[in-house]
């Protein structure tokens, strides 16, 4: 008897995780889908009472690339560019500073760590316009090479994900290379990227998508040069209150746009995500 | 410089050596004394008409441009910064050489020295690229903003056209009780910034455990497409997320529509009632956050030893005991940097406040803030939109120390810092 009711209660109780996790999920893909479904939806406006729309269609993409009213086409092709410098340049940044911080001892190591402790305290963008007006000295604003040198700059703070998965590398492998002649260098090259793979593929999405969020930075740095934008910028002028009526389904049809390259990639890319983050701490 | 390498026929290293000083000095007698100079005085001509002597009309003088000064004095500083760090590289180098002659070694040879970069110097080839960015792009403009903040650079005096001047304290002193409404302001911000950061950092960190916990259970199927549907919403960019929550929660958007058509009144979600739109920011927030914590302490969970839940259990412990007492501590022993690095990070969340609320309900009690802002999205409002930069470094500044007094309170305790190094 006592064994049956321990029965149900287990099953009562899978059957209220369940019920929980489906209405967790609701909740979370409902933004989702709403997205998706105005970007498909034939009536303008901001807000309909309905949420499935009435009419279909697909013209809120093709008015998206092809009007004469805002290049989000050039937005677009701008935030790829700037992704793509950025992460070439701000990974091999990252790795090589957590790589030199773990494996190698020198008289500037521990005042490094503790100086970039103290700098990552300051808010970010205090300052911007400091940063804005250093740009300006040397020529470069409303460029688009001053936002991939700003998102890179500072990729030598951001090392304590990589130097966490470098310190569980065994050490005993760079001894047994050095012992067979290597440098440093090769060690680096040799040892240590190529049993990195997660924390280099992590390190690289991190900064490929970055440029894709940012809108404090890109929104001071370009100005009104609108040609110049990144779809951050774009798309959040494009339903500020004068432009909301408008262009409402078209800028649902610019986040699906962009949110679905970018989830792709992260789905592809997740176990490496996953390996980055939890890195050190699950082995630990 | 440079002297004892080029007698021990080191000479490209010597020359270099030579042509850095002699750079250096030709920079400092061009420029770089009067930049220094204008870093005192931060400008003695403002713009406007003057009679120059003699003259009978008056002609426009162009002004000095305050912030230019300051910027390019800040600058100079830095290169005799580095001027200073060459100097003692110089004297290190010549001891060496001194030594080395002393136990009959011959000198590196220039390639030697730079064979060594990939080497034993290997450490100096890959920073300098990365420092070099963090000392132009965090740095110096760090620096120059800790400067402003001892100016009266306000929306008063603005450069080009006017000047401004250093203040001392007096920034610090208005902020701290000197002008009651910015004390006011800045108190009352600074609390809704705290009471946000704790909330938005523990409310995250509790129900995302308590999700991953379920979807864990083993009796639990689909696992992976539970954790998919969640980790959709990382994979999203959060100024996009954001946004849209911002539309769904508006006046006339889907959640109201779905009120009405229940039969309840509109809610003012976001924009002038004060409770409402914080309550709403820490739940939006709960919707960008619980995915992450999630997605982390799933791993973590998976490693804890089966072995002291089954005893735990033949001891008698209820599932709640057993999840206060084996589960909890033993998640906050490796995620503690994580609960840290998440509680600052909150402290400063821009993106969650700004693009939701954008400060608002704004009062007039407040200096240009709203009751929703954090530090954060006040400072970047009076940047952006009031031009008080001495106030923004000013609050800069303030938010730096509370960063800095809750990393070392909590930081330096935590097992991962203590054990830097152990798995070497």
């Amino acid at each position: 008897m006592k064994h049956s009711g321990m029965k149900t209660r287990k099953i009562l109780s899978t059957s209220l995780i369940y019920l929980i996790l489906i209405i967790i999920s609701v909740l979370w893909l409902i933004p989702v889908l709403w997205v998706v479904l105005t970007s498909f939806r034939q009536e303008p406006g901001a807000f309909t009472s309905n949420f499935i729309p009435e009419h279909w269609t697909l013209d809120n993409y093709k008015n998206l690339w092809t009007n004469t009213v805002y290049p989000f086409k050039d937005w677009y092709i701008n935030t790829f560019w700037v992704a793509c410098c950025t992460c070439a340049i701000s990974t091999f940044f990252t790795l090589s500073v957590a790589y030199v911080l773990s494996r190698l001892r020198f008289a500037f190591r521990k005042p490094y760590l503790n100086v970039s402790l103290i700098l990552g305290m300051f808010p970010g963008f205090m300052s911007m316009i400091a940063v804005y007006f250093i740009l300006k000295a040397v020529g470069l604003t409303q460029n688009l090479w001053a936002l991939v040198i700003q998102y890179s700059a500072g990729a030598g703070l951001g090392f304590y994900i990589a130097k966490g998965f470098f310190d569980t590398i065994p050490r005993s492998l760079d001894e047994a290379a050095k012992i067979d002649g290597a440098t440093n260098a090769q060690v680096f090259f040799h040892i240590i990227m190529p049993n990195s793979g997660p924390i280099v593929v992590y390190t690289a999405l991190m900064a490929f998508i970055s440029p894709w969020n940012d809108f404090i930075f890109a929104n001071i740095i370009m100005g009104d040069n609108y040609n110049k934008w990144t779809v951050a910028i774009g798309l959040y002028q494009m339903i500020q209150k004068n432009n909301i009526y408008n262009n409402f389904t078209q800028f649902n049809a610019g986040c699906v746009c962009i949110g679905v390259p970018i989830m792709i990639l992260f789905f592809i890319l997740q176990r490496f995500y996953v390996a980055g983050i939890t890195g050190g701490a699950v082995k630990g | 410089m440079g002297f004892a390498n080029l007698v021990n026929h080191q000479i490209i290293k010597g020359l270099l050596f030579l042509a850095v000083e002699v750079g250096y000095i030709v920079f400092m007698a061009l420029k770089g004394v009067s930049l220094i100079q204008g870093l005192y005085t931060l400008g003695t001509k403002k713009e406007g008409w003057v009679t120059q002597p003699g003259q009978l009309l008056p002609v426009l003088q162009k002004g000095d441009n305050s912030m230019l000064f300051l910027i390019y004095g800040v600058a100079a500083l830095v290169i005799t910064g580095l001027f200073i760090v060459m100097y003692f590289v110089n004297l290190s180098s010549a001891r060496k050489l001194v030594s080395d002659r002393a136990q009959g070694r011959r000198p590196n040879h220039f390639k030697q020295d730079i064979k060594a970069l990939a080497d034993e110097k290997f450490h100096g080839t890959m920073l300098t690229l990365p420092v070099l960015g963090i000392l132009f792009f965090t740095v110096l403009p760090i620096i120059f903003m800790i400067l402003i903040a001892f100016t009266n650079y306000d929306s008063h005096h603005q450069v080009p056209g006017n000047l401004f001047h250093w203040v001392g304290l007096s920034n610090f002193t208005d902020m701290l009780g000197g002008n009651a409404v910015l004390s006011g302001t800045f108190f009352h911000v600074l609390g809704w910034t705290l009471v946000w950061a704790f909330f938005a950092t523990f409310s995250n960190y509790f129900l995302g455990i308590i999700v991953a916990l379920m979807i864990n259970k083993k009796e639990i199927r689909f696992k992976s497409m539970w954790r998919s549907i969640l980790v959709t919403t990382i994979a999203i960019p959060q100024f996009i997320s954001l946004l849209v929550m911002q539309n769904m929660f508006n006046q006339f958007g889907p959640i109201n529509e779905l009120l009405v058509a229940l039969g309840f009144d509109r809610v003012d979600f976001l924009v002038n009632n004060a409770t409402n739109a914080r309550i709403v920011v820490l739940v939006v927030n709960l919707w960008i956050g619980i995915p992450y914590t999630m997605l982390i302490t799933s791993g973590i969970l998976m490693n804890i030893p089966n072995e002291l839940y089954e005893s735990a259990k033949i001891d008698g412990a209820s599932a709640i005991q057993a999840f206060f007492k084996i589960t909890l501590p033993y998640v906050l022993f490796v995620t503690a940097p994580y609960l840290i690095t998440q509680f600052i990070g909150n402290l400063n969340n821009f993106n969650v406040i700004y693009l939701l609320t954008g400060g608002a309900p704004s009062t007039t009690d407040y200096f240009q803030a709203g009751k929703t802002d954090l530090l954060v999205t006040w400072l970047y409002k009076l940047t952006v939109n009031n031009y008080e930069y001495n106030l923004a470094s000013t609050i800069g500044i303030f938010s730096f120390i509370i960063c800095a007094i809750v990393s070392l309170l909590t930081y330096h305790n935590t097992a991962s810092y203590k054990r830097e190094g152990d798995f070497q």
